[in-house]
């Protein structure tokens, strides 16, 4: 493998490069690179919003921006950062991606369904984006009645109806993803032979295919509200503003595990692959993927528990919101369980996954303090909620999320990143992650609200230090942009294995022929075959005698 | 760019031969049995989907139902349950004629199948035209709460609950109409596609999977009937 490497001669990327190849392909690799591109529009539009926020809290007084302006920067940062990017973000390029490859198929089950599913979220986009540009909407990510129905002059049911159509989007991906893991594994691929992060996609399918209908018909009723004036969510003329928030949390509490199960799949086979070791508790991990995707459609209720819902359903609900963080324990174990005693190398994936592992697990803990009822009365809508879900959401979901795409980008472009440049970046995120979101769980301890932008003196000195961190974490984001797009031209061909992972996808070519595979391959063996050292690669069984 | 299917399709030695005609076979499936399944599964995946999608609304209804019963019971008599009965029947003899066509075309029965289908269509297509006509009579009575169409109740009970039923009513009976429509331009694809094409199996699948929309789409009805047109019947016509 040391020898000069050749990128194969006929691959994915070079199969056609006409505008109309791109976007008309059923290639679900292709689909996985024009939803990257996509998603990172979005985060950076997102991260415009969160910048300007930065900006307006660095000082006590509202200097920067006027209250309406800052609702409506608050509510477009949340909307897009939720529903177009972390939402769709690792399904979409890694799941898109991988899913098929991890599983030895040669697409996806529906693959016109899947390319539908991008035009699908532009659309939903285009018509969110549409809305920010000719006004914005003011009523936070949440769309809370009745102010949302009938108080605000805002453009609701445009943004309403871009994140319903965008949910379509989330559903097909879901439903292609359970298809396909159910009919089309490679002969020999048992349920229990499927590496974990394809049980994550399949949890999170589930997840998308059960709970988005439910936001749809509930943004649809906001809007039918708006439109006709009648009493669905606002009490005055007979509607119940509490349904409201039950039918959206029914699904955005799940929505929460849609984004984080995706990024646990991730840091399974990051971490299992830089120990050098089998994973620990393969069947726990699997099948706690499972249990949250189960008991996530349980706890809706304890984001209610200050709005007069009924006490009894309120004790239930925090019980219920206990009993998930047990199978995501589970994973933690199970990942430092596997890190124990294993021959571990500090390559950037790895870097990025025990990121994860400690902030999800800060992120986490926290999420019990807003679990118990007493507590949650002083801490609901103050900053500490913020920084506990920015911890799950940034600290987890976006960390994975990178550590993956660097895992797999020799994989994805045939090319490999600096490594330097890319450990550096990683330990900037980490920092300026740290460094952003920390002091807000004391500005949270100490009374500050959410959705303010004029706060007392006292609390500047944490809002200037969360600020600088945030300037640390935009320059660390931008950092990885830079020398991916550097590396497509400059970097290092990849080898089909560059990390002497186990894998089908690492049996296959970097980047991998249009369907896939040259010969359908076939698994004897359970997964993260690691065990053995004096092999250093576990029987690659198709290409490597084609590739060099 | 081909070789690597037929390489594949030729490791999973299964079905093809027997069934003749069956529908072609995509590139990312092993066979015609695997494409199937898959197929299936995803209908009944979307099915789930369309579940949890009337499930809320569902849910919202009953809400509103229990909280303000009376008024519910009143505005409900503005309904006419005897369309909504011809409408019942209407359906549940599509979900026949359906069930029919779809072994018509899996037997390969090209007649028997156009036949069926045909009448499907015509079933579903006189259900969506009483359903019009009875929005009509109710626009006409002021009772459409719709594009600021003018709203009128005279009833006992708060006109401006009772526009919750009849906002209720049409969007329910209205996102149900709709799906009828789309499972209607479904047969009539497949049945132009079977014409075309004078080949009745190779749309097996595809008439299955509208067959279970068409299935779907007539419970939802079966379960808007009666709480809708029958809380309080008082005049049938």
């Amino acid at each position: 493998m040391t020898e000069a490497i050749v990128p194969p001669e006929h691959h994915y990327l070079n199969d056609g490069y006409s505008a109309r190849s791109w976007l008309l392909t059923t290639d679900h690799k292709r689909i996985a690179v024009l939803y990257l591109l996509t998603i990172t529009f979005f985060f950076a539009v997102g991260g415009v919003a969160a910048t300007i926020i930065r900006l307006e809290l660095l000082t006590p007084a509202g200097d920067l921006v006027q209250s309406e302006t800052y609702n409506k920067l608050f509510s477009i940062h949340g909307i897009i950062m939720v529903f177009f990017f972390l939402l769709p973000v690792i399904p979409s390029v890694l799941g898109n991606f991988l899913v098929p490859i991890m599983i030895g198929a040669r697409d996806l089950a529906f693959p016109k369904l899947n390319l539908a599913s991008w035009y699908v979220f532009w659309i939903g986009g285009l018509f969110t984006l549409w809305a920010v540009v000719v006004g914005g909407v003011d009523t936070g990510w949440t769309f809370y009645t009745p102010f949302s129905s009938v108080y605000t002059n805002t453009y609701v049911i445009a943004t309403a109806a871009g994140v319903m159509i965008a949910g379509f989007s989330s559903i097909f991906t879901g439903l292609n993803f359970i298809v396909t893991i159910h009919k089309m594994r490679a002969p020999g691929l048992t349920w229990f032979r499927l590496p974990l992060f394809i049980w994550s996609m399949y949890a999170t399918s589930v997840i998308m295919v059960l709970g988005t209908p439910v936001l749809a018909i509930t943004l649809t009723l906001l809007a039918l509200e708006r439109l006709t004036h009648v009493g669905v969510f606002d009490p005055k003329i007979g509607g119940d503003p509490l349904l409201f928030q039950h039918l959206f949390w029914f699904y955005s509490h799940p929505a929460v595990y849609i984004m984080v199960l995706p990024a646990m799949g991730v840091v399974s086979e990051l971490v299992t692959c830089f120990s050098r070791k089998k994973i620990f508790g393969y069947k726990a991990i699997a099948y706690s993927s499972m249990a949250i995707a189960l008991f996530g459609f349980l706890v809706w209720g304890h984001h209610m528990f200050v709005s007069g819902q009924s006490v009894y359903a309120a004790v239930v609900f925090s019980m219920l919101s206990f009993l998930v963080a047990l199978p995501s324990a589970v994973k933690v174990f199970n990942w430092t369980a596997t890190l124990y005693k294993g021959s571990i190398t500090f390559n950037t994936p790895l870097l990025y996954a025990l990121g994860f592992i400690g902030l999800f697990t800060i992120g986490g803990l926290t999420g019990l303090f807003l679990a118990t009822l007493a507590a949650d009365v002083h801490l609901h809508d103050t900053y500490f909620v913020i920084a506990h879900f920015h911890y799950i959401m940034v600290g987890g979901t976006v960390m994975a999320y990178l550590g993956g795409l660097h895992f797999w980008w020799p994989k994805i472009t045939g090319r490999m990143y600096p490594e330097v440049w890319a450990r550096l970046s990683a330990i900037g995120i980490f920092i300026g992650f740290n460094l952003t979101f920390f002091p807000q769980y004391i500005l949270g301890l100490q009374g500050m609200p959410r959705r303010y932008h004029v706060y007392p003196e006292e609390f500047q000195v944490l809002n200037v230090l969360s600020s600088a961190g945030a300037s640390i974490l935009a320059v660390a984001y931008a950092f990885p942009i830079t020398y991916l797009l550097w590396s497509l031209k400059y970097g290092a061909i990849a080898p089909a294995n560059p990390w002497n992972a186990v894998g089908l996808e690492w049996e296959t070519t970097s980047p991998p022929p249009t369907h896939n595979f040259i010969e359908q391959p076939v698994v004897d063996h359970e997964a993260y075959n690691y065990a053995a050292p004096a092999q250093d690669s576990p029987q690659p069984i198709a290409l490597e005698s084609t590739a060099s | 760019m081909t070789s690597p299917t037929s390489q594949a399709s030729t490791s999973h030695t299964q079905s093809h031969s027997a069934t003749g005609h069956l529908p072609p076979v995509a590139m990312q499936f092993d066979d015609a049995l695997q494409q199937h399944d898959a197929c299936r599964l995803g209908m009944w995946l979307f099915l789930s989907t369309e579940l949890m999608l009337f499930g809320g609304l569902f849910l919202a209804y009953t809400i509103f139902r229990i909280a303000h019963a009376d008024v519910f019971a009143e505005a409900s008599q503005h309904v006419a349950p005897g369309w909504a009965t011809v409408m019942t029947a209407l359906l549940l003899t599509s979900s026949l004629t359906m069930a029919l066509a779809v072994q018509a075309v899996r037997d390969g029965l090209h007649r028997r199948a156009t036949v069926c289908l045909l009448l499907t269509m015509l079933l579903g297509g006189g259900f969506i035209g009483i359903k019009l006509h009875e929005y009509h009579s109710l626009y006409a009575e002021h009772l459409a709460p719709l594009f600021g169409w003018p709203f009128g109740y005279s009833g006992q009970q708060d006109a401006s609950l009772a526009k919750m039923f009849f906002v209720l009513y049409f969007f329910m009976t209205g996102l149900h109409a709709l799906h009828m429509v789309i499972g209607i331009s479904l047969l009539c694809w497949i049945m132009v596609a079977m014409i075309r094409k004078r080949d009745a199996r190779r749309w097996s699948t595809a008439a299955e999977m509208v067959g279970l929309y068409w299935h779907f789409v007539d419970l939802v009805w079966v379960f808007l009937f009666p709480l809708l047109y029958l809380i309080r019947p008082d005049k049938w016509f």
